[in-house]
C-alpha cells in the first residue's frame, strides 16, 4: 500500500477506537434487556478492529494484538457448544439456558444468566470470523 | 445420565486426554498402559450385569438428547448387547495390552493410535447399547471412519492407504443404504426406537416397504460384515497394525453386522425372505472364505479369508436360526433356536480363537520380520509357546475337540441337518444343498487351519529368508493369546455355565419367544453319541487330511480363475471408471469463471423456487394486514431505487461502493422506523465492516472500465437477472401474505418470565432458538476457514505455476 500521510486519522483513531470498544463492551452487555448481544457487540468490537487496521499498518496492529482470529473463532464456537453441554449435565436437554438473582456486593442484586456465557461464545465466534476474513483478504498483496 | 452412559462415553473422554498423556509421559511410559485403563473398567463394570440380564430382565434408560426431534439417547442392555459389550470391552483390553509390545513406543505415533482406538470403542460401545435407530446409525459410521483411521495408521504407505480408502468406500456405502432403510423402517412404524419396533411386526410385514427396507439394512449388515461379495475390503484391511487387525477387522467391529442381523430378526425374522437372503449370503461367503483361503501365502490374508469365512457362518445359523420365529413356540421353533443360540456361542469362541491366532500371527511378524508363509517353517523349537498357542487356535477354527470351536461346530451342523429338513420357505427342493455346502466348507476350513499351523512351525527352519533371527515373544506380548487361548479351553469344558448366564439370554434377545430363562432346554455338550454330525465332522478331518497332505498336487487349479473376473477388479476399475468420469464431468462446468457460476446459481434458484411456487400454488398476496405506507417510507424506497441505479451505472467503482454502502445505511433507516433496534445497529455495523472490507480490496480491483468493453451484452444474463427479481419479489410478498406457523412475536409477551430477558430478540437468539445461533456460529466459522483457506492456497498456487514456468 501507499504510505499517505495520515496523522490526523491516527489521532481521531486512537480516541474513536476506545470509545468504540466501550461502547461494544456495553452493548453486548446490556444485550439482555436493551437492544445490544453478542452479534452486535462483536460486530461492534471487530469495527474498532477493522479501524486499527485501516489506520495502522497490518503488522503493527497484529504485533500488539497477537491473537489468531481463527482460534479465535473456534474457541467461541466451543464455549458455545459447552454452554449447551452444561444443560445436559444438570438433567437438562441440550442448550437449555437458567438464570437466577444474587446480591453482588457493589453491584446490588443482579440477574445472573448462563445465556450471557453463550453470547460471549457468539460474540468471539463473530468477532473471529469478521476479523479473520477481513485479515486474510487485506493481507492478500 | 446414568453410570452406562458414562461408561460409554469414557472412551471419548479418554480419547481427549490422550495427545496429552503422551506428550508427558513418552517415551518414558507406553501410553498403552494408560488406555488399558479404559476397556478394564468398562468390562468388570458390564460384568455385574450379568446376574441381571441372565434373569431374562432388560434394562432401559434414556437421557434426552435433541427431545424436540425425538431423538433421544437410550441404552438398552439385554443378553445380545451385553455379549456384544463384553466381547469389545475384554478382547479391547487384551489387545491394548498387546499393543504395548506390539507398537514400539519410541518410532511409533502411539497418541494417533489410541486416539483412533478409542473412538473405535467408543462408538462400538454406543452402537451396540444404542435403542435409537438414528444414535445407533452415527455409531455405526463412526466405527467405519475410526477403521479408516485405523488401516490407513500407517500412512506412508500406498497399500494402507489403498485399504483404508477400500473399506471406507464399502463399508460406507452400505452405511448409508442402511440409513435408509432405516428411514423407511421409521416410516412404516413412526418410531425410533428398536423396542416399538418389535412390538409392531404385523403391521411391519403387510406394508409395500417391508422388502425394500429390509434388502438395504441387510446391504448395511453385509458390507460391514464383510459377507460375499462385499468381503473384497476385509483382506485389504490387514494393513493395518496387526492388534487393529485382531481387535476390529476378526473381534468386533466386523461382528457390528452379525449384531444388526441379530438385532432386526425379531422385527423382519420368520419370513421366507430374511431367511433366505441371510442364510444363502452367509453360506455362499463361508464356502468362498474358505475356499480362497486355502491358496493364501499371507498368514493374515489367510487369517483375513477365515473372518470372511466364519463370519459367513454366523450369519447363515443366524438366517437358520431366523425360521424359529416362523413357528413362534413348540419343538420345532426351539429346534431352530437352538441354531441362534450357536451363532452366538461361535461368535465367542470366534473371538477368542481367531484373536489368539492374530496375535501369534503378529508375534511372528513381528519376531521374524516376515508373515510370508514360503519363507517360514520349522519355527516349532523357536517359539514353542507360540506354537502351542496356534495348536489350540488353529485346531479349535478347524472343529477339533478339546476346544471351543469343535462345540460350535458340531452345532452348526446339527443346525445345517435341521435346516435341510425343513418343510416351509421351499426347502423341500433346496434344502438338501444347505449340508453339503456347510461340509465342504469345513473341509477347506480344517485344510487352511493346517496350513496355517503346519507350514509355518514344522518343516526346515530358513534363516536366510528371515529378517531377524526368530526366538520367542516377550512375555507381555504372550499373555493376551494365552488368557484367549485358556478361553478356549475352559469353554469346551464348562459350555453350559457360559449357555446359562451369557448365550441364553442373548437368545432371548433374538427370539423374544425364549426372553425368559428356563422356557427352552439347551444343553450342550461334547458327545452326542455316533449321530450324523459327528460322522460329518469325521468325514472332514479325513477328506482334509488327504487334501492337506496332497495340496501341492491339486493347489493349480486356482490359477485357473482369471483375475480379470474377480470382484477385486471390477472394484478396481469402476474406481478408477469413476474417478475419470467425476473429472470430466467437473471440468465441463468448473470454468473457474465466477460470472459462469452466478448463472448456474440463479438459474436453479430460478428454476426451484418459481417451478415449486407455480406447481404448489406458493405465490399469494394478501395485503389486507399491511399498513399505510408512510410519507417516510416512500422517501426512503426512492433513494433506495436511486442508489440501487446507481451502483449499476456508476463509472468508477469507488461511487458504486459508496452507492451500495448507501443502499446499506437506507435499509438499517427503515429498521429505525419499524422500531427494530437491534436489527438497525446490527445492519449499520455490518455496512460499516462491509465498507471498510471493500475499501480494503479496492486497490487490488481493476479499473471498471476496461472491463466493461470486454463484457458483452448477453440476452440470457439479462433473463436470469430480471428472473432473480421477479422471484425474489414474489417470494417475499407471498411470505408476507402467507402464515403458516404461530409469529414469533408470540415470545415477546413471555420472553422476561421464560428467558429473564426483556430484551426479545437477544433472549430468541441465545435462549429460545438458540439451537439455530450455535448452527449460525458455526457457519460463521466454516465460511471464515474456507475465505481464509482460498485466499492462502490461491497465493501458492499461483507460486507454484511461477516456479512451473
Amino acid at each position: 500500500m501507499k504510505e499517505p500521510n495520515d496523522i490526523i486519522l491516527h489521532a481521531v483513531i486512537k480516541v474513536a477506537v476506545v470509545i468504540i470498544f466501550t461502547f461494544s463492551i456495553n452493548l453486548f452487555f446490556s444485550g439482555h434487556h436493551n437492544p445490544g448481544g453478542g452479534f452486535i457487540g462483536g460486530l461492534g468490537f471487530s469495527a474498532a478492529l477493522t479501524l486499527l487496521f485501516l489506520a495502522f499498518d497490518i503488522e503493527t496492529v497484529r504485533q500488539n494484538i497477537p491473537v489468531d482470529f481463527k482460534v479465535l473463532t473456534a474457541i467461541g464456537v466451543l464455549i458455545a457448544v459447552f454452554t449447551g453441554v452444561g444443560g445436559i449435565v444438570f438433567g437438562a436437554p441440550f442448550l437449555t439456558q437458567a438464570f437466577n438473582y444474587f446480591d453482588i456486593p457493589v453491584f446490588g442484586k443482579t440477574e445472573l444468566a448462563t445465556a450471557v456465557l453463550f453470547d460471549i461464545g457468539v460474540a468471539m465466534a463473530v468477532i473471529g470470523t469478521s476479523m479473520s476474513i477481513i485479515l486474510s483478504i487485506g493481507d492478500d498483496h | 445420565m446414568s453410570w452406562l452412559h458414562i461408561m460409554i462415553l469414557i472412551p471419548f473422554l479418554f480419547a481427549i486426554i490422550v495427545p496429552f498423556i503422551y506428550r508427558v509421559f513418552a517415551p518414558r511410559i507406553h501410553t498403552g498402559w494408560f488406555v488399558l485403563s479404559v476397556p478394564s473398567v468398562i468390562f468388570l463394570y458390564l460384568l455385574m450385569y450379568i446376574p441381571i440380564i441372565s434373569t431374562g430382565e432388560t434394562i432401559l434408560i434414556s437421557v434426552p438428547w435433541i427431545p424436540s426431534y425425538g431423538i433421544n439417547y437410550t441404552t438398552y442392555i439385554d443378553g445380545l448387547s451385553l455379549v456384544f459389550g463384553l466381547v469389545i470391552t475384554g478382547i479391547g483390553a487384551l489387545v491394548v495390552l498387546y499393543s504395548i509390545y506390539y507398537m514400539s513406543k519410541l518410532k511409533e505415533s502411539l497418541h494417533n493410535f489410541y486416539v483412533y482406538l478409542l473412538l473405535f470403542m467408543g462408538a462400538m460401545l454406543g452402537l451396540v447399547f444404542s435403542d435409537n435407530i438414528l444414535v445407533l446409525y452415527v455409531f455405526w459410521e463412526l466405527t467405519s471412519i475410526s477403521s479408516f483411521l485405523l488401516i490407513a495408521y500407517w500412512y506412508q504407505r500406498e497399500r494402507s492407504r489403498y485399504g483404508a480408502q477400500k473399506s471406507m468406500n464399502i463399508t460406507i456405502f452400505g452405511g448409508l443404504a442402511m440409513l435408509a432403510g432405516f428411514i423407511m423402517l421409521s416410516m412404516m412404524t413412526e418410531t425410533y426406537s428398536i423396542r416399538e419396533m418389535i412390538n409392531q411386526t404385523d403391521s411391519i410385514y403387510e406394508h409395500s416397504l417391508f422388502l425394500p427396507a429390509m434388502i438395504l439394512l441387510l446391504l448395511g449388515a453385509f458390507t460391514k460384515s464383510a459377507q460375499f461379495p462385499f468381503s473384497i475390503w476385509l483382506p485389504d484391511a490387514m494393513e493395518a497394525p496387526t492388534p487393529i487387525s485382531a481387535y476390529l477387522h476378526s473381534a468386533t467391529m466386523v461382528k457390528a453386522g452379525i449384531y444388526l442381523v441379530a438385532r432386526m430378526t425379531p422385527i423382519f425374522g420368520g419370513t421366507p425372505e430374511w431367511f433366505w437372503l441371510v442364510t444363502s449370503a452367509g453360506l455362499i461367503t463361508l464356502l468362498y472364505g474358505s475356499l480362497t483361503a486355502v491358496k493364501q501365502t499371507d498368514l493374515k490374508a489367510l487369517l483375513a479369508y477365515s473372518t470372511i469365512s466364519q463370519l459367513g457362518l454366523i450369519m447363515s445359523l443366524l438366517g437358520m436360526g431366523s425360521a424359529s420365529l416362523y413357528y413362534g413356540t413348540g419343538d420345532e421353533a426351539s429346534m431352530y433356536a437352538a441354531a441362534v443360540l450357536a451363532a452366538i456361542f461361535h461368535l465367542i469362541n470366534h473371538s477368542t480363537f481367531k484373536g489368539s491366532l492374530f496375535m501369534v500371527v503378529g508375534i511372528i511378524d513381528h519376531e521374524t520380520g516376515t508373515r510370508d508363509i514360503r519363507r517360514l517353517g520349522g519355527l516349532m523349537h523357536l517359539m514353542p509357546i507360540s506354537f502351542t498357542l496356534a495348536i489350540i487356535g488353529g485346531f479349535s477354527m478347524a472343529g477339533l475337540p478339546p476346544f471351543n470351536g469343535f462345540l460350535s461346530k458340531e452345532m452348526f451342523f446339527t443346525a445345517v441337518l435341521n435346516a435341510s429338513d425343513m418343510s416351509i420357505f421351499s426347502m423341500e427342493s433346496l434344502g438338501v444343498i444347505i449340508p453339503v455346502i456347510a461340509w465342504a466348507a469345513s473341509v477347506f476350513t480344517f485344510i487352511y487351519c493346517m496350513i496355517l499351523i503346519f507350514k509355518t512351525f514344522t518343516g526346515k527352519y530358513k534363516p536366510k529368508k528371515l529378517e531377524k533371527a526368530a526366538h520367542e515373544a516377550p512375555v507381555g506380548m504372550l499373555v493376551p493369546p494365552v488368557i484367549l487361548s485358556s478361553l478356549v479351553i475352559i469353554i469346551f469344558f464348562f459350555p453350559n455355565v457360559l449357555s446359562q448366564y451369557i448365550l441364553k439370554p442373548a437368545m432371548g434377545a433374538v427370539l423374544p419367544a425364549y426372553s425368559q430363562p428356563g422356557e427352552i432346554e439347551i444343553k450342550i455338550s461334547a458327545w452326542h453319541g455316533w449321530n450324523t454330525e459327528l460322522f460329518m465332522t469325521l468325514g472332514v478331518v479325513g477328506a482334509g487330511t488327504f487334501l492337506y497332505l496332497y495340496l501341492k498336487k491339486w493347489i493349480g487349479i486356482y490359477s485357473i480363475y482369471p483375475y480379470s473376473m474377480t470382484f477385486n477388479n471390477f472394484y478396481n476399475q469402476g474406481l478408477g471408471k469413476i474417478e475419470d468420469m467425476s473429472l470430466t464431468l467437473t471440468k465441463s462446468y468448473m470454468t473457474g469463471f465466477i460470472r459462469d457460476y452466478f448463472v448456474y446459481v440463479f438459474t436453479f434458484l430460478i428454476i426451484i423456487i418459481g417451478g415449486s411456487m407455480l406447481f404448489l400454488d406458493g405465490a399469494a398476496f394478501d395485503a389486507g394486514n399491511n399498513a399505510p405506507v408512510s410519507i417516510y417510507e416512500g422517501v426512503l424506497i426512492i433513494s433506495m431505487i436511486t442508489a440501487a441505479l446507481t451502483v449499476l451505472f456508476s463509472k468508477s467503482r469507488l461511487t458504486a461502493i459508496v452507492a451500495v454502502g448507501a443502499l446499506g445505511y437506507l435499509v438499517s433507516l427503515f429498521f429505525v422506523i419499524f422500531r427494530a433496534p437491534d436489527l438497525a445497529l446490527t445492519q449499520l455495523v455490518v455496512e460499516t465492516v462491509t465498507t471498510a472490507l471493500f475499501l480494503l480490496c479496492f486497490y487490488h480491483l481493476p479499473e471498471i472500465r476496461r472491463e466493461a468493453v470486454r463484457v458483452k451484452f448477453r440476452m440470457t444474463n439479462l433473463v436470469i437477472s430480471l428472473g432473480v427479481g421477479a422471484i425474489v419479489a414474489i417470494l417475499a410478498l407471498s411470505a408476507n401474505g402467507t402464515r403458516l406457523f404461530e409469529p414469533i412475536a408470540y415470545y415477546y409477551e413471555n420472553s422476561y418470565e421464560l428467558a429473564g430477558a426483556r430484551n426479545i430478540v437477544n433472549a430468541i437468539l441465545v435462549d429460545f432458538r438458540g439451537i439455530d445461533t450455535m448452527l449460525e456460529i458455526f457457519v460463521l466459522g466454516i465460511a471464515s476457514l474456507g475465505v481464509y483457506t482460498l485466499v492462502k492456497l490461491r497465493i501458492s498456487g499461483r507460486d507454484r505455476s511461477e516456479r512451473t514456468k
